[in-house]
């Protein structure tokens, strides 16, 4: 197993490098500078900016100077922000992470549920209904998703807040602020697990329908054991091996904010800032947050792959 | 040997061709029929193809030139789905959004699967080098996050001044670049066992050309889940194209997309009362994509019902 992960350790090098290759010059071939952007900047001194910010300098020079950075940890400086790239991805990744955080919660727990009841009454009127369910959640587009339910809950029916993290104006502190933010996440949280229920029901309850097959499960039957413990004790078990990879891919996910939701519910996280730097090309920031998107996949990868090496040790002969 | 009676020589050829036939597509024909779900699936698909393709022909109007006079009329007998700010019938615009859209996704689905397809089978199939540089490169590019990565190809493609018209292609090329690598890793993994089988030895032991091995005997037996992957891929890149547009990064108007005709949704006054302006481009999206998935999901239990849902 040692050796498995060094090996695996070796592969995310080259990768790392591959990626941080193509995210720079990718960024660099972007029209557009942040400089560029403020109109009253007279030549000179735009000429002097681009010198302070190393603007003036080749690619090449550009990407081994940003590489070396990186290798100390250093992100770079946000032009927008006027402040460190690690201290603004600290300051958003945060309200992303509540709102990623809560929506991973319940989407796997409604998943699970089910996922596994529509398995156990495959062909009824339920898995059915839940059959559908799950192909129309795979068929929304996230934004109109959003869209509707900002038209509905918040303008038509007025229940929840349209958009924000806090409501303008107030000044809440302690519980109250709580709540306040609690009752902004509400619609935020709903589209996002509306997005993610679908695949996820659809994989807990195939591989549920797998395991229902196999000897392990007969051989309990067999043995006279309550249905009910059959499928909840030994083939749920079973069931929700597979799912450990599925659960590390996801990880990434609580970090990178969902740039669409975001977006249209105005929740200033990591995926908002991200779309607004865009806009203003703040290429540190842009660059930075995309290597730290690009570090964490490959980080979840491996524990993808270490988890089920370790659960299922008929993976790791080869 | 010689007592065994021969099978006559006109008979022997005849039915080994016919079983064949039914032994593979008229099979898959006979499963997948059998699949509701996947059968309505198709065929509101049929029907929403001819109603993009076929339906502005039969429409009173056309969405050139604008007539403000008409300009934000709701939904009425003259105009099922109302008019938009500049006095176009927006069912109309609705079926000319839907053949870009439909483009697009098969456009992008055509390209990615043909770069994932061709990597993925020269990959599994030479291995060595060839893999190595190929898995590298999809590797790299699955690392990097997909929204991302579009929102700098639409701003790097966008400095070379394609024509509104033309932006749909733009759009295609970049959906199959982030699609081809998941793609190319699929097939190869499938081209990897398949080469140790029985019958690619066979095909060493003839001595055959490797383009032969390749494009008669390889392809053939990828070309199923090739299937299945191609159609549900369609489905993602009508959404991730409808994603582009509406932030005005994919197709732009007075082209017409499903997308960026939600766009009207960012004016607060369209979005709050006149919602005909963007629900149905929405509805349209959703409706296409469910029944894309319904089909590719059909086809997939029939021609291979070992991998069921997977």
């Amino acid at each position: 197993m040692g050796r498995y992960i060094l090996k695996r350790l070796a592969y995310l090098i080259p990768t790392l490098i591959g990626a941080s290759i193509l995210i720079f010059f990718l960024y660099s071939l972007v029209p557009g500078n942040f400089i560029d952007g403020d109109p009253n900047l007279t030549a000179e001194r735009k000429a002097e900016l681009y010198a302070l910010y190393g603007f003036d300098q080749p690619t090449i020079v550009r990407y081994f100077i940003w590489m070396g950075n990186l290798l100390t940890g250093d992100l770079g400086f946000s032009l927008q922000f006027q402040r460190p790239v690690t201290e603004v991805l600290n300051n958003y990744i945060w309200s992303s992470f509540i709102v990623a955080f809560a929506s991973l919660f319940l989407t796997w727990a409604i998943a699970v549920v089910v996922g596994v009841i529509s398995a156990t009454k495959q062909y009824s009127l339920y898995d059915a209904v839940i059959t559908i369910l799950v192909f129309a959640a795979m068929a929304t587009p996230s934004f109109f998703l959003g869209l509707i339910v900002i038209k509905y809950f918040a303008v038509d029916l007025g229940w929840f807040p349209a958009g924000g993290m806090t409501t303008t104006g107030a000044d809440y502190t302690g519980w109250e602020h709580v709540k306040d933010v609690l009752e902004h996440m509400i619609l935020p949280v709903l589209v996002l697990t509306m997005l993610g229920i679908g695949g996820l029901t659809r994989y807990f309850r195939t591989n549920m329908l797998e395991v229902v097959k196999q000897d392990f499960v007969r051989t309990a039957r067999a043995k006279g054991l309550k249905e009910r413990v059959v499928i909840y004790k030994h083939a749920l078990r079973n069931a929700l091996l597979p799912a450990i990879t599925l659960f590390s891919f996801e990880l990434p996910a609580l970090f990178s904010g969902a740039i669409i939701t975001e977006q249209i519910f105005n929740w200033p996280g990591i995926g908002a800032i991200y779309m607004q730097a865009f806009t203003v090309r703040d290429y540190t920031l842009l660059m930075g947050f995309t290597m730290f998107i690009a570090v964490l996949t490959v980080i979840s990868n491996l524990i993808a792959d270490i988890l089920y090496g370790l659960a299922d040790p008929r993976v790791r002969v080869k | 040997m010689e007592n065994i009676p021969q099978i006559p020589r006109q008979m022997e050829p005849k039915v080994e061709v016919e079983g064949s036939k039914s032994s593979l597509w008229g099979q898959v024909w006979r499963r997948f029929i059998k699949r509701k779900m996947a059968v309505v699936g198709f065929l509101f698909l049929t029907m929403i193809f001819v109603f993009s393709f076929i339906g502005p022909f039969f429409s009173p109007y056309t969405t050139m030139g604008t007539n403000p006079i008409n300009a934000h009329q709701p939904p009425s007998s003259a105009h099922w789905l109302g008019t938009d700010h500049l006095g176009r019938d927006v069912l109309t615009r609705l079926m000319l959004a839907g053949r870009i859209s439909l483009t697009v996704g098969l456009g992008a689905m055509v390209l990615s699967v043909s770069i994932g397809g061709i990597l993925g089978i020269l990959a599994g199939y030479y291995r060595g080098i060839v893999d190595q540089i190929v898995m590298r490169i999809a590797d790299v590019l699955m690392t990097l996050p997909g929204l991302p990565l579009l929102f700098i190809m639409a701003a790097i493609m966008s400095e070379w001044r394609v024509p509104a018209e033309h932006r749909m292609y733009i759009v295609m090329i970049m959906l199959s670049l982030i699609g081809w690598p998941g793609l190319a890793r699929l097939i190869r993994s499938q081209v990897l066992s398949l080469r140790e089988r029985e019958f690619m030895l066979a095909t060493d032991a003839l001595g055959l050309r490797d383009r032969r091995k390749l494009l008669n005997h390889l392809l053939p037996n990828v070309v199923p889940i090739l299937i299945v992957t191609a159609t549900l891929s369609v489905g993602g890149a009508i959404l991730s194209e409808s994603v582009l547009s509406y932030f005005g990064l994919g197709v732009v108007p007075p082209t017409a997309s499903w997308g960026n005709m939600i766009n009207a949704a960012n004016s607060l006054i369209d979005f709050t009362n006149r919602p005909w302006l963007w629900i149905p481009p929405g509805v349209a999206i959703f409706v296409t994509v469910i029944c894309i998935n319904l089909l590719g999901d059909g086809l997939r239990d029939a021609i291979d019902p070992n991998m069921k849902g997977r």
